[in-house]
């Protein structure tokens, strides 16, 4: 099972080194990966039909719980059957619908990564590794998204769609780690007995918030929905397979996967619901608008996601079990209907519904394949739609008092999405053809051929259920519910309340197609509240922010040195008399202190007035002389404090920095005051709190002991092993020697770089 | 005599600091010596002064007596010392050729690159 993960990865890696090379024309080989992994999960399904589940487990980083745990069940087994099997279609429809593309090898290459990070989400058991291939589910799509990179809007929408499921794989993870430290156990499976637990728990609220976040970025779920007619930038196959059949459901595995952990809470079920309805029915209005083929398919596939939220959010053995059917029609049908969008883009050039018509008469089984698909979308017998939406209507009639508003809510969902089957599987083939479709042809067999087998799927299911029932549909509600399922899939229920429902969806569904022509007209109605949608929102929400922090990057990082200065001497400041008048007792020990002599003092009142003459002078000559000045005390206070050797390098240096200055000075500007006196002010109390501070930092330090360690070991040392009777010369030429080579060299490249300055002769264009 | 010398550091800081926040970069080159000389006083204080014991083996010995002024913060001051005269000497002299190229020491009117001139 590892193999069969990890090989689409490895096949992203090689697929761009060796396609090149191949030189073959056909590319239809790539689909031997999905196909062959395909039929080996088809081959474990008996086992799973038996036990419940496989599970398998690979140490990864077993230090911090995050291991390859891979555990199948019905629910997996239905998503990746779904991810290999329409992968599989998806891979032959590519070879022929990009055939000689430039960039084909690389589009591949991103398929089997979506493919193959899919799947390890899936089978991920490990509440890490699930984040991680979630995330890598977002990654892959963005490159598909944006696979057109030469288009604007086409970058644009891969980074809205990155931004939005993004921020939701960060939630993700809040969700996981949250259910992590509640449950203390890594393994989601091994968590549904804790459930109890984890709903008495106080971060029950948070993980829930964070996971809906999740789920409701990734499937698309209002307000979050405005990514996923975007992406339909990308190309068609990535549209059917990631944004229609498999990747956006991946928030829908998600909520499902935990329904029996944190489910049947009202917490649970309330928002899911409330959620649930508000994007199935705004989608679905949404999609009877809409002109371009992939913008209905979008919105309809937002609605389908939207009624399976709320069939989870039902929470009922019977909405679980009409969820995952659903699941399964929404798969087949939508994905065969954007596949035939895809070979009308590709042949006619347009996807514009009011504009095609005919097509039958040219290309006859994508046809049949669109028509297929429509019946089971609309719910008629004998498609495998039909028992997806009776199940639906069962489902939310057994809802007790809640039944009729839910069951309504259900139906207008369901009479809009089959008006938005019609309009884009069966309007582009009926009537008259234009003039100027009349030479199209039918495209190869490896186009036609995956709508064509999905839509005969449609079909089938539908005339024999029982294909699914117990191989496939009950591993998955018994996986959910956690009991024996007690159901048969049947298409022919008998005279009921549930069949009166089908019917006037479809008679209601089918008027409203024969009434309401898709037009210019309609479509800018609607795009007239544009400025109050989610997506309007999110953008105004995200230049304000763009703003502020343009704002917030202006005031810190202005460029003049001295309010960074400010800054950070204030903030110091701030903390450190914070520090020093809260949590520490001013002492001074006395008794340790030398005695002040008189010559002393005599030299420090010098070196204070040198420096007030150094700062407050008004001539450049005076405040360098002062500076001498403070430099020839410090010699002698080096000298009074067995310091000797400072006090020599002191009194060289000084002098040569005083000599520089002057040197200098007569080309150095006029010594003017530029700042006003408020300024000055400003500046003075700051230096002034700040050198204070130091001040009474220093005599606190002073009280702590100071380890003698080192001066002992150099003390005892320096002549023994350095045959120096100057210690202070030992430690710098001896002991640090390397250090002093270092700065002479420092010394060196200062000298050339000096040196340069000096001898450098501007070139006339530099000199202002 | 610790007391005073605290009371020199925190002037120096000060000192240093209010001269680093003109806009003249003549003043900042002043503010960073007075700064850098306030450090140095702070290690050497730190090191515990001693007075008339420098640290030096006499003649007849192999090692130093009980009492002796730390060598190490003196190494370090020594460094520092020498370290900061390659810089000062570095921006007198950067300041100088910018004043010549630019016209002014300003440090406001100086915080535009080429392309903005």
């Amino acid at each position: 099972m590892l193999i069969a993960v990890i090989s689409g990865f490895v096949f992203a890696l090689v697929i761009p080194l060796i396609m090149g090379r191949l030189k073959s024309k056909s590319t239809l080989w790539a689909a031997l990966l999905p196909l062959s992994i395909f039929v080996f999960f088809l081959s474990i399904l008996p086992e799973i039909q038996d036990n419940g589940h496989v599970r398998i487990s690979y140490q990864w980083v077993p230090s911090i719980g995050v291991n390859l745990d891979f555990y199948l069940d019905g629910l997996s087994m239905l998503f990746v059957l779904l991810i290999s099997g329409i992968g599989t279609l998806v891979f032959i429809y590519t070879s022929a619908y990009l055939k000689g593309h430039h960039f084909l090898d690389r589009f591949y290459a991103y398929l089997s990564m979506f493919m193959a990070s899919m799947l390890g989400l899936v089978l991920s058991d490990n509440i890490y590794t699930l984040f991680i291939f979630w995330e890598l589910t977002s990654i892959s799509s963005f490159f598909l998204i944006g696979f057109n990179n030469d288009s604007e809007a086409s970058r644009k929408s891969a980074l809205t769609a990155l931004a939005i499921t993004g921020i939701g794989g960060l939630f993700l993870l809040a969700a996981m780690v949250g259910l992590g430290h509640v449950t203390q156990l890594n393994q989601i499976s091994a968590m549904s007995s804790l459930s109890e637990v984890i709903q008495g728990n106080n971060l029950y609220g948070w993980i829930l918030l964070f996971l809906f976040l999740a789920a409701f970025t990734k499937s698309a779920q209002f307000p979050f929905h405005f990514w996923l007619p975007g992406a339909m930038k990308a190309p068609t196959p990535v549209s059917t397979y990631l944004h229609s059949a498999t990747m956006v459901k991946a928030g829908i595995y998600l909520l499902a996967r935990f329904t029996p952990v944190l489910g049947n809470h009202e917490w649970w079920n309330g928002p899911l619901i409330i959620v649930g309805a508000i994007t199935m029915v705004y989608a679905a209005i949404h999609a009877l608008f809409r002109l371009d083929l992939k913008g209905i398919l979008a919105y309809s596939t937002i609605s389908a996601l939207g009624i399976l939220v709320f069939l989870i959010g039902l929470g009922t053995s019977a909405a679980l079990l009409a969820a995952a059917v659903f699941i399964l029609v929404h798969a087949l049908y939508k994905a065969t209907l954007f596949l035939v969008t895809g070979i009308i883009d590709h042949e006619t050039g347009t996807r514009d519904v009011s504009q095609l018509g005919g097509l039958n008469k040219v290309m006859l089984p994508v046809g049949i394949a669109a028509l297929l698909a429509a019946i089971s979308n609309a719910g008629i017998p004998p498609s495998f739609g039909f028992v997806g939406k009776d199940l639906i209507y069962a489902a939310t009639l057994g809802m007790g008092d809640l039944a009729w508003p839910l069951t309504i809510l259900a139906i207008i969902t369901n009479v809009a999405l089959l008006f938005a089957g019609f309009l884009a599987g069966i309007k582009p083939f009926l009537g008259k053809l234009p003039e100027r479709f009349q030479h199209l042809h039918l495209p190869g067999p490896a186009m036609y051929a995956p709508p064509l087998i999905l839509g005969i799927l449609c079909i089938l299911f539908g005339l024999a259920p029982f294909l699914l029932e117990s191989s496939l549909i009950q591993p998955v509600v018994a996986g959910l519910t956690g009991t024996e399922p007690d159901f048969h899939l049947q298409l022919w229920h008998g005279f009921n309340l549930i069949l009166l429902l089908s019917v006037i969806t479809i008679g209601s569904g089918t008027a409203l197609y024969f009434i309401l022509k898709p037009s210019e007209n309609l479509l800018s109605k609607v795009t007239a509240f544009e400025g109050i949608s989610p997506e309007s929102i999110v953008r105004l929400i995200s230049s304000g922010f763009a703003t502020f922090s343009s704002g917030w990057t202006r005031f810190f990082q202005n460029g003049y040195l001295r309010y960074y200065l400010i800054t950070i001497l204030s903030f110091i400041s701030l903390m450190l008399a914070y520090r020093l008048f809260t949590g520490i007792t001013l002492y001074v020990d006395t008794s340790t202190m030398t005695a002040v002599t008189f010559y002393e003092a005599v030299v420090l009142i010098i070196m204070a007035v040198a420096i007030l003459f150094t700062v407050f002078s008004k001539s450049r000559l005076v405040a360098v002389a002062s500076m001498g000045v403070v430099g020839y005390s410090f010699c002698l206070i080096f000298l009074f404090y067995s310091a000797p050797d400072l006090a020599m390098t002191q009194f060289s240096i000084d002098t040569l920095t005083v000599i520089l200055f002057v040197l200098v000075l007569y080309n150095l500007p006029k010594y003017l005051k530029l700042s006003d006196t408020r300024d000055r002010v400003r500046d003075g109390l700051l230096s002034l709190a700040f050198g204070t501070l130091i001040s009474i930092l220093t005599l606190e330090v002073m009280n702590e002991t100071v380890s003698k360690e080192t001066s002992q070991y150099y003390a005892e040392n320096a002549y023994i092993l350095g045959k120096g009777k100057n210690v202070v010369n030992v430690i710098l030429v001896d002991f640090r020697g390397f250090d002093t080579m270092v700065e002479i060299t420092v010394l060196a490249i200062a000298a050339i770089g000096v040196f340069g300055l000096l001898k450098l002769h501007l070139r006339s264009t530099e000199k202002e | 005599m610790e007391i005073l010398l605290v009371i020199i550091i925190g002037l120096l800081y000060a000192a240093g600091i209010y001269m680093m926040l003109r806009r003249s970069l003549v003043k900042l080159i002043i503010g960073l010596i007075l700064l850098g000389n306030g450090a140095n006083l702070l290690i050497f204080l730190l090191g515990k002064i001693v007075k008339g014991e420098p640290p030096i083996i006499a003649d007849t010995e192999k090692m130093l007596g009980e009492i002796y002024a730390d060598p190490v913060p003196q190494a370090l001051i020594l460094t520092a010392i020498v370290i900061s005269f390659g810089l000062q000497a570095f921006a007198i002299i950067l300041i100088k050729r910018a004043y010549k190229v630019v016209k002014t020491d300003d440090l406001d009117e100086m915080n535009a690159t080429d392309e903005d001139l």
